[in-house]
């Protein structure tokens, strides 16, 4: 079933435009991250605490930017997009435009990304955004400032060998590849939508060892929203 | 002057910093970011948050300046300078923003503007020391030493 070998190369250079680095792109352990933030210095910084946690990140300016990225964007034309894999997507919560709960909803309600685990980040420690955006569906809730302690939690309990899952993480043990419904093909394209958007060579491949590989030990399904340090939602913020 | 009387210099320099309230622990959660594969990195963050915020407080006059005053504007720009001075740590800007909010929300003219007086004083002040700050950093390193770790202030 690997087909990340020489012939997903060749797909891929076939379609890329920009990539030069092929070293990367199969390293297909990494998570892949998708970072959506409207101010270019929360992005260098969640970008940089991303990948000092070992994840692939692709930093876009906008939740649009974000669904074209996805192939999602219905007004760009995607065929033939084949979108790189993504593992998490983490968005800021105020944008101009669309808002990260709108991006969120709309990814919930697309039956191919569905299942990519969202997670928001806001300055704004207010109860009933954070409860919204969970019952839509987000993993989790972050309040910014981020730090590298939130970035390293959300990884260990989605990535990682923490004992605590969330109920459905059961999705990702049915069927190992999970990108079954987004792309058969390897190759993966390029474009560039955001003009700022730092992407690191895509290591997605059709492979049953894709960021699955660190789930598929898991056991059965446990307790709903189990976040380490719930503390954080709630801290006392000297905001308005 | 040797590495550690540098050294030295910056931390006692960096202590002052974070006690009189300039930065905060976000702006060493920044420090831990950076090591040899990213050498730059608080430079970096530094430099796009002054321009960032050049920009929004030249936007912010502009706004506060017209016939009209768009509030919901001015809002959407403190909102912006406020998360992040809040990203990198400064503190005093980050809490100059909420008071300014405060009078944006009131439709408080005369306050939006004695605030924004604030904000500019605010961040120009930050913006000299942090620009000291970074130059003892890069002294050290030029000197071939470590940058001293602040994470007692985190």
């Amino acid at each position: 079933m690997a087909k990340n070998g020489v012939f997903s190369r060749l797909r891929r250079f076939e379609k890329s435009e920009e990539m030069d680095d092929f070293s990367e792109c199969l390293d297909s352990d990494e998570v892949h991250v998708l970072a959506v933030d409207d101010s270019l210095v929360d992005r260098k910084v969640i970008e940089r605490l991303l990948k000092i946690t070992s994840c692939k990140v692709t930093a876009v300016d906008s939740g649009r930017r974000a669904l074209q990225f996805l192939g999602l964007d219905e007004e760009e034309a995607s065929v033939g997009f084949d979108s790189l894999k993504v593992d998490l997507i983490i968005t800021d919560y105020c944008m101009p435009g669309m808002t990260g709960y709108e991006l969120l909803k709309k990814i919930k309600g697309s039956s191919t990304f569905r299942e990519i685990p969202v997670v928001i980040m806001s300055s704004e420690n207010v109860l009933t955004r954070i409860d919204r955006c969970l019952e839509e569906g987000a993993e989790d809730f972050i309040v910014k400032p981020v730090k590298l302690s939130d970035v390293k939690r959300l990884k260990s309990y989605m990535f990682g060998e923490g004992p605590i899952q969330r109920q459905d993480n059961k999705r990702k043990l049915q069927e190992e590849p999970s990108d079954i419904s987004l792309t058969p093909s390897p190759s993966s394209s390029s474009s560039s939508p955001s003009s700022d958007h730092t992407m690191s060579p895509s290591q997605s491949s059709p492979s049953v060892s894709s960021p699955c590989s660190p789930r598929s030990f898991l056991s059965a399904p446990c307790s709903p929203i189990s976040l380490d340090s719930p503390s954080r939602r709630f801290k006392t913020s000297n905001h308005d | 002057m040797e590495v550690n009387q540098m050294q030295r210099s910056f931390l006692e320099y960096a202590t002052v910093l974070f006690r009189e309230g300039f930065l905060d622990g976000q702006f060493s959660q920044l420090q831990m970011l950076q090591d040899e594969s990213n050498p730059d990195f608080v430079v970096e963050v530094v430099s796009l948050f002054f321009e960032d915020s050049q920009k929004l407080l030249n936007d912010l006059t502009t706004t506060l300046d017209q016939q009209n005053v768009d509030f919901k504007k001015i809002d959407a720009h403190i909102h912006q300078l406020k998360g992040s001075s809040s990203s990198i740590g400064a503190q005093r800007v980050k809490n100059a923003c909420i008071a300014f909010r405060n009078f944006c929300d009131q439709q408080n003219l005369e306050g939006c503007m004695r605030c924004l007086q604030h904000v500019k004083q605010e961040y120009l002040l930050v913006k000299s020391k942090l620009e000291a700050l970074l130059r003892l950093e890069q002294q050290i390193v030029a000197a071939g030493g470590a940058i001293p770790v602040l994470s007692e202030f985190s």
